[in-house]
C-alpha cells in the first residue's frame, strides 16, 4: 500500500471565548482600535435582527431569517473584503451587507416583501440575498470567472451555512472553482443547524473545511465567534484569490442562537438549555471585554453606541413603515429589459385593477 | 454566402458573436478541443481560446449556474447542455435564478445568457438524449424560449438571442441539424425575437408548428397543394414571448387550423396555443383545431421511436378532418 495523499484542517481562535488573546494577533488586530468599527458593526447587527424580530412579530415585516450569535462571521468576512470584491450572500447575512454599504432601510424594504430592498445603492454589483440553498456558490464561480478574464482584481466571496455544504451545488461550484483557479471564497457559516437537523447528522465528515480538499483547494476552519479569526481566515482567502493562487472554503464556527427564521420554533427540536450553554460563546461580549483591556473601549462609549444605533434603526423603520409600495403593475416591470408585447395586455389589465382581484 | 447545415449555421453565429463581443463565452462539456459532441463550436478554441471557449466538467447544474453567475458580471455566456435530456439539474438555476435576477433587483443586475441545447428525436440516440422540453420552460416566466427550423433562423435567430439582455433557451433540433443546406449570409444581421414566422401563405387552413417538425409540416402542405388546399405554415420560433397575433390573423383568414408537435400531447405548448385561438379566434373557426403530437408516453427508445414521431401521414390525416369538418 502506498499512501497517495493526506490533508489536515488547521482551526484558528485568536480570542478565547472570555476575551483573552490566545497569542499572537495578526497585524491588522495589534491596535485594538482599529478594531472598534468591527464591534459596532457586530452590534448594529445584533440590535437591527432583534427589530426586525419585533417588526415581524407585530404583523410589519415578512419572513425574517435572524444571525444571532453569527455576528462575528458575517462582520468578520465583510471587513475582510474590498469595496471591489462580490459578496454573493446567502438569507442570513444582514450584518456583511450592512457593513457593505446596504442600508437599514434597504434590507428592512426587502425583508418587508418588496424587491426594491435589493436594488440597493452601496454595494451596486453584490449579489442580493440567495433562498435556495447553495446555489450561490455557482454564482461565485462565475463572478470570479468574469473577474478573471477581465483581468480585474476583485474576489468573488460567498457565503453559505453548514447545511448547504450538503447539497450538490455546493460542491460543484468549489469543483469548478478549482479546477479553474477561479479567484472566489466560499465561506460556511456553521452554525450547527440546518433548521432542524443537527451538524452531526448532515455529514459524516469530521469538518466542513475538508470538503475543500476534494475540490482540490485549501479549507480551513476558524472560530466564528471570534471576529479576528473570522477576518483573519477569510482575509487569507481572499488574498490568495487576488494574488491568481485560486479559490479556499473556510467554515466559520459559531452557532444559531435563534430559530432558523420567525417561521420556526426551534424548541420542537433542540433544547433551551443547550442553546443557554452556547451563549457562554457569544462573539459580542467576548469582542467587547478584549476592546475593554484593551482601553479602547469604555461603559460610556458603549451607551452611546447603543443610543446612536437605536436612532438610526428606529429612523430607518420609520421611513420603512411610511414607504409607499411598488404599483401592482410593477410586476411586470423588470422581466425583461423591455416589456414584450406578449405582456402589455395583462399588464394594462393589472394597472386598471390597482392591484385588487378584479371584473 | 455560404451553404451551410443548421449546426453549421450555430457554430458561424456564435463566432461571429464571439468575433463583434468580446464579452461573449462559450461554455459546456466537450465545446473546446472536441468542438461539442455535434460540433456546434468546431473552431472556437483555437479562434477564441481557452478563456473563451471553456470546457467545463460534467456538471449541468455548474453550467447553468456558472453562466448565471457570469452573466450577472458583465458577461454574455452562451452555454451548451449537451442533450436537453440533461438540461434538468440546470433547471434550478434558470428557473430560480436566471429568469428572476432582473425582477429580483428591479434592473440593478440581469442575465444575459443563453442556454444551448439539441432538442427532439429522430436520431436513434440512447436513453434521455431525445427530449422535447420546451413548454417546461416556456411555462417560466422570465424567459425566453427559441427554436430555430433552418439554417438561416438558427443563424439570425441565435445572434439575436445572444445580444438580448435577458436570458435565452435555445433549442436546436438535432434531427436536423444536418437535414438541409441552405445559403447563409455570414452578415450579422439577427432575425427578430418574439416573432412567428410565415413560412408559406395559405387560405385554406393554418399548420402551426416550429423545431424540427417544419420539414414534415411543409411536406404536408405540399402534398395538400396537389390537392388544390392551400395551407398556410407558421413557424413558431419564439414560443415564449408568443406572437399569438401572426397566429390569429392566420386563423381569421383560414378558419381551419392544425399544430404540430413533437413533444407530449398534455400540456404541450401547442395547448397554449389552441387556448390562445379559443379565447381570441373562436369565432373564426370552421372546425374544431386538431393537434398532431408525440404521445403521452416516455419517448420510447430507437426501435419505436418512429411510431412516436408526428410525421406527414398524420399531419395530412389531421388537416383532411380539419379540411372536411362542416
Amino acid at each position: 500500500m502506498t499512501k497517495v495523499a493526506e490533508f489536515a484542517i488547521e482551526y484558528s481562535q485568536f480570542l478565547d471565548p472570555s476575551g483573552r488573546a490566545t497569542g499572537a494577533l495578526p497585524d491588522f488586530a495589534r491596535d485594538a482600535a482599529a478594531l472598534v468599527p468591527l464591534y459596532r458593526a457586530m452590534v448594529l447587527t445584533r440590535r437591527f435582527d432583534a427589530k426586525a424580530i419585533a417588526l415581524q412579530r407585530t404583523g410589519r415585516l415578512g419572513t425574517f431569517a435572524s444571525s444571532l450569535g453569527q455576528e462575528a462571521v458575517v462582520v468578520g468576512l465583510a471587513s475582510a473584503m474590498k469595496a471591489d470584491d462580490v459578496l454573493l450572500p446567502s438569507y442570513r447575512e444582514t450584518g456583511a451587507q450592512l457593513y457593505r454599504g446596504v442600508s437599514l432601510e434597504e434590507l428592512l424594504v426587502y425583508w418587508g416583501g418588496d424587491e426594491r430592498g435589493s436594488d440597493f445603492a452601496g454595494p451596486r454589483r453584490d449579489f442580493p440575498v440567495s433562498v435556495p440553498v447553495a446555489s450561490q456558490c455557482l454564482h461565485a464561480v462565475g463572478v470570479g470567472y468574469a473577474m478573471k478574464l477581465r483581468r480585474e482584481p476583485g474576489v468573488a466571496v460567498c457565503v453559505c451555512g453548514d447545511g448547504a455544504t450538503s447539497n450538490g451545488a455546493f460542491y460543484e461550484a468549489i469543483n469548478c472553482a478549482g479546477a479553474w483557479r477561479v479567484p472566489a471564497v466560499f465561506v460556511v457559516n456553521n452554525n450547527q443547524w440546518a433548521i432542524s437537523l443537527p451538524r452531526t447528522v448532515q455529514t459524516a465528515a469530521e469538518t466542513l473545511a475538508q470538503k475543500a480538499i476534494a475540490a482540490g483547494i485549501p479549507g480551513v476552519q476558524v472560530d466564528g465567534n471570534d471576529v479576528i479569526a473570522v477576518r483573519h481566515g477569510v482575509g487569507e482567502a481572499i488574498a490568495r484569490a487576488r494574488a491568481g493562487e485560486g479559490a479556499s472554503v473556510v467554515e466559520a464556527l459559531t452557532y444559531r442562537l435563534s430559530d432558523h427564521t420567525t417561521a420556526d420554533d426551534a424548541s420542537r427540536y433542540r433544547s433551551p438549555e443547550a442553546v443557554s450553554e452556547r451563549w457562554a460563546a457569544d462573539p459580542i461580549p467576548r469582542l467587547r471585554t478584549f476592546l475593554a483591556e484593551a482601553g479602547v473601549w469604555s461603559k460610556a462609549e458603549e451607551e452611546q453606541l447603543i443610543e446612536t444605533i437605536n436612532g438610526e434603526i428606529e429612523a430607518a423603520v420609520e421611513r420603512y413603515l411610511a414607504a409607499r409600495p411598488q404599483p401592482p403593475e410593477a410586476m411586470f416591470d423588470y422581466l425583461y429589459a423591455e416589456l414584450p408585447r406578449a405582456l402589455a395586455e395583462q399588464r394594462a389589465a393589472v394597472a386598471a385593477s390597482r392591484g385588487d382581484d378584479h371584473d | 454566402m455560404t451553404e451551410t447545415t443548421l449546426v453549421g449555421a450555430v457554430t458561424m453565429a456564435l463566432a461571429r458573436a464571439m468575433a463583434e463581443d468580446d464579452a461573449v463565452v462559450v461554455l459546456g462539456e466537450d465545446v473546446g478541443v472536441n468542438g461539442g459532441v455535434f460540433r456546434a463550436t468546431q473552431g472556437l478554441l483555437e479562434r477564441f481560446g481557452r478563456e473563451r471557449v471553456l470546457d467545463t466538467p460534467l456538471a449541468e447544474l455548474a453550467i447553468g449556474g456558472v453562466a448565471v453567475g457570469m452573466a450577472a458580471a458583465g458577461l454574455k455566456p452562451v452555454a451548451e447542455i449537451q442533450f436537453s435530456g440533461f438540461i434538468y439539474p440546470a433547471l434550478d438555476q434558470i428557473v430560480s435564478h436566471a429568469s428572476r435576477l432582473r425582477n429580483r433587483t428591479r434592473g440593478r443586475l440581469s442575465c444575459p445568457m443563453v442556454l444551448r441545447a439539441p432538442c427532439g428525436g429522430g436520431i436513434h440516440a440512447p436513453e434521455h438524449h431525445c427530449e422535447s422540453n420546451e413548454a417546461m420552460f416556456a411555462h417560466m416566466p422570465g424567459l425566453r424560449v427559441v427554436i430555430p427550423s433552418s439554417p438561416q433562423r438558427a443563424y439570425g435567430l441565435l445572434l439575436a438571442a445572444i445580444r438580448d439582455p435577458d436570458p435565452v433557451v435555445f433549442l436546436e433540433p438535432a434531427r436536423i441539424y444536418r437535414a438541409v443546406k441552405q445559403e447563409v449570409a455570414d452578415d450579422g444581421e439577427a432575425l427578430p425575437l418574439d416573432t412567428c414566422f410565415v413560412l408559406r401563405e395559405g387560405r385554406d387552413l393554418t399548420l402551426i408548428t416550429w423545431g424540427a417538425m417544419v420539414k414534415e409540416t411543409l411536406a404536408a402542405a405540399d402534398a395538400l397543394a396537389a390537392e388544390a388546399v392551400s395551407a398556410e405554415v407558421i413557424d413558431v420560433a419564439t414560443l415564449k414571448p408568443l406572437d399569438a397575433e401572426t397566429i390569429l390573423a392566420s386563423i381569421e383568414k383560414t378558419g381551419r387550423c392544425v399544430i404540430v408537435h413533437e413533444a407530449a400531447l398534455t400540456g404541450g405548448f401547442g395547448a397554449e396555443i389552441a387556448a390562445r385561438i379559443a379565447e381570441r379566434g373562436l369565432l373564426s373557426l370552421q372546425a374544431p383545431l386538431e393537434r398532431v403530437t408525440g404521445y403521452d408516453t416516455i419517448m420510447p427508445l430507437p426501435k419505436l421511436e418512429h411510431a412516436y414521431m408526428p410525421g406527414e401521414a398524420r399531419i395530412l390525416a389531421a388537416a383532411r378532418r380539419v379540411l372536411a369538418f362542416a
